[in-house]
């Protein structure tokens, strides 16, 4: 550790916290844009100007001059320390997100599994936060969402072995490096085993549904809301107002990128181009090589984002008795027998 | 460097042993569960320290991730939910003072004992070694360790389901 190095980590550092603030503006507006199209209304076209595009920054003006009100009756040393550990929690996880071949916070030898480690401490924020409030209704959002992400983190890490078993590799860029040159490469194509003859597709494209879905889950978006379902219990953040609930709205659209990340790094190519020609060799400048990829990461990971926000205004939302249902009675067994085929597969292949 | 890394350690030392005080001593349960989060969070931060890459993990996901968060379950589920003050109160002081003179002893004992040997190597990945170590010379007890937690999964959800009359 040099002193250069530190100081490039504090630069990284930053740069992430500015690119997740960023993001969130932007998918704010793109939430109202997206509901508004799918529910056909207009959304914001009044205020803010061309298809209200500066309605979030008078949003977020407008949480970053607000009072921040701590309830009375609120166990206020917890109430004002959970929307940090929350924010701290993902900020952490995007240390080993690989936006391009040399953007990434540090490329850990175990990059995918302490991303699943550092990212449950989100949960305990939530408790953290739904207790302290000292309000029914926000404790009952967080007794949901506790239960909900304990649950579903097993189908979560259950798919993420596929293509780690496929690669062999717990490596964020090792897994990204294993699906270049071309769409046909990628993970969910399942190409790498079995000599190119995509006899793993089927496992590969049911282990990215699963993880889909369940990340769906983890990051408490529709049809898996019931943490702060708006119509029944508003949620864990009942009580929070100004700064501190805009901690929480951060950390909710940081972890949908994160998701969206993780899934496009280990099924989607990660910031390969889909097609090799599209991308620019580090031999002709590095500084290209690094933006294209930075822009395909990106790319992708939008389109993601954006399905999960169409299928957010799409779906209603499950109960509690089928959220639980789904995730024990298919995803569980069925990521289980995924991973015993896939396994099968690689001794076999080996 | 070699200053700021140490520096950084300490303050993780701190963070441990701070919130572990904290844990032991305070009255109300909720605290020392949250306590308990930091103190967990710094022996992870040890282990990295200790170039322990995979334990370091291992510990944040099963003990921050998964245990601490069924002890909070626990201690909602068993008192009352609503009431902020989850206190608890300790009895029989003195007679806690045996054990701790006992474990106290036998652990410095054991720290005075113990030739400690200090040495610097690189830092290298472990999990590939840890892996192959648990698949072949550890084989006997990673089995008996599943067939354990197997055992009481299901001893677990035959207690749940026991007062349950069919429909």
């Amino acid at each position: 550790m040099s002193i250069i190095q530190i100081i490039i980590s504090a630069i990284y550092l930053v740069g992430m916290i500015g690119f997740i603030s960023v993001f969130a503006l932007v998918a704010i507006w793109l939430e109202r844009k997206v509901s508004a199209h799918v529910q056909d209304r207009l959304g914001p076209m009044e205020t803010g100007g061309w298809h209200g595009w500066s309605q979030t920054i008078a949003d977020m003006l407008k949480l970053l001059l607000k009072e921040d009100v701590v309830p009375d009756a609120a166990d206020k040393p917890l109430f004002k320390l959970a929307p940090y550990i929350a924010f701290t929690g993902s900020l952490a996880a995007f240390a080993v997100l690989p936006m391009s071949a040399n953007l990434i916070g540090t490329d850990l030898n175990i990059g995918i599994y302490y991303l699943i480690a550092v990212s449950s401490l989100v949960t305990i924020s939530i408790i953290m936060a739904g207790w302290a409030s000292n309000n029914k209704w926000s404790l009952f959002g967080a007794m949901r969402a506790a239960s909900q992400m304990l649950n579903y983190e097993i189908p979560v890490a259950l798919s993420l072995l596929v293509p780690i078993l496929i690669v062999g590799s717990l490596s964020m860029q090792e897994l990204v490096g294993a699906q270049a040159g071309g769409f046909w490469n990628w993970t969910i194509f399942g190409a790498h085993l079995g000599g190119g003859s995509f006899l793993l597709l089927p496992f590969t494209i049911l282990a990215f549904v699963i993880y889909f879905w369940s990340s769906l889950a983890e990051v408490n978006r529709t049809p898996f809301d019931l943490p702060e379902g708006e119509s029944e219990i508003i949620g864990f953040q009942v009580e929070y107002s100004a700064m501190r609930f805009a901690m929480f709205y951060l950390t909710e659209f940081a972890n949908m990128f994160l998701v969206s990340g993780v899934a496009v790094a280990l099924f989607l190519g990660g910031w390969h181009a889909p097609l090799p020609f599209l991308e620019i060799s580090p031999e002709t400048s590095i500084l290209f090589h690094n933006l294209i990829g930075l822009g395909w990461f990106v790319l992708k990971a939008m389109i993601l984002v954006v399905i999960q926000m169409w299928l957010r205004w799409t779906l209603p939302r499950l109960r509690v008795d089928q959220l639980m249902h789904i995730c024990w009675k298919v995803f569980i067994p069925f990521s289980l027998a995924n991973v015993l085929v896939v396994s099968l597969l690689a001794v076999l292949q080996s | 460097m070699q200053l700021l890394s140490e520096l950084i350690f300490w303050c993780f030392v701190v963070l441990t042993v701070g919130s572990a005080i904290v844990v032991v001593f305070h009255s109300r349960v909720i605290y020392s569960v949250f306590a308990l989060l930091f103190t967990l969070f710094g022996v992870a931060a040890l282990y990295v320290y200790l170039a322990a890459d995979f334990l370091a993990a291992s510990q944040l996901l099963i003990y921050v991730g998964g245990i601490l968060t069924l002890i909070i379950f626990g201690v909602f589920l068993t008192s009352k939910v609503m009431s902020l003050n989850i206190a608890e109160q300790s009895h029989q002081r003195w007679l806690a003072v045996i054990p701790i003179v006992l474990v106290g002893a036998g652990l410095l004992m054991l720290i005075l004992t113990t030739p400690w040997e200090i040495k610097i190597s690189a830092v290298r990945p472990t999990t590939q070694e840890l892996g192959q170590l648990l698949l072949t010379d550890y084989l006997v007890s990673f089995e008996a360790a599943s067939i354990l937690l197997l055992s009481a999964l299901i001893g677990a959800m035959r207690l749940a389901r026991f007062f349950r009359t069919e429909d």
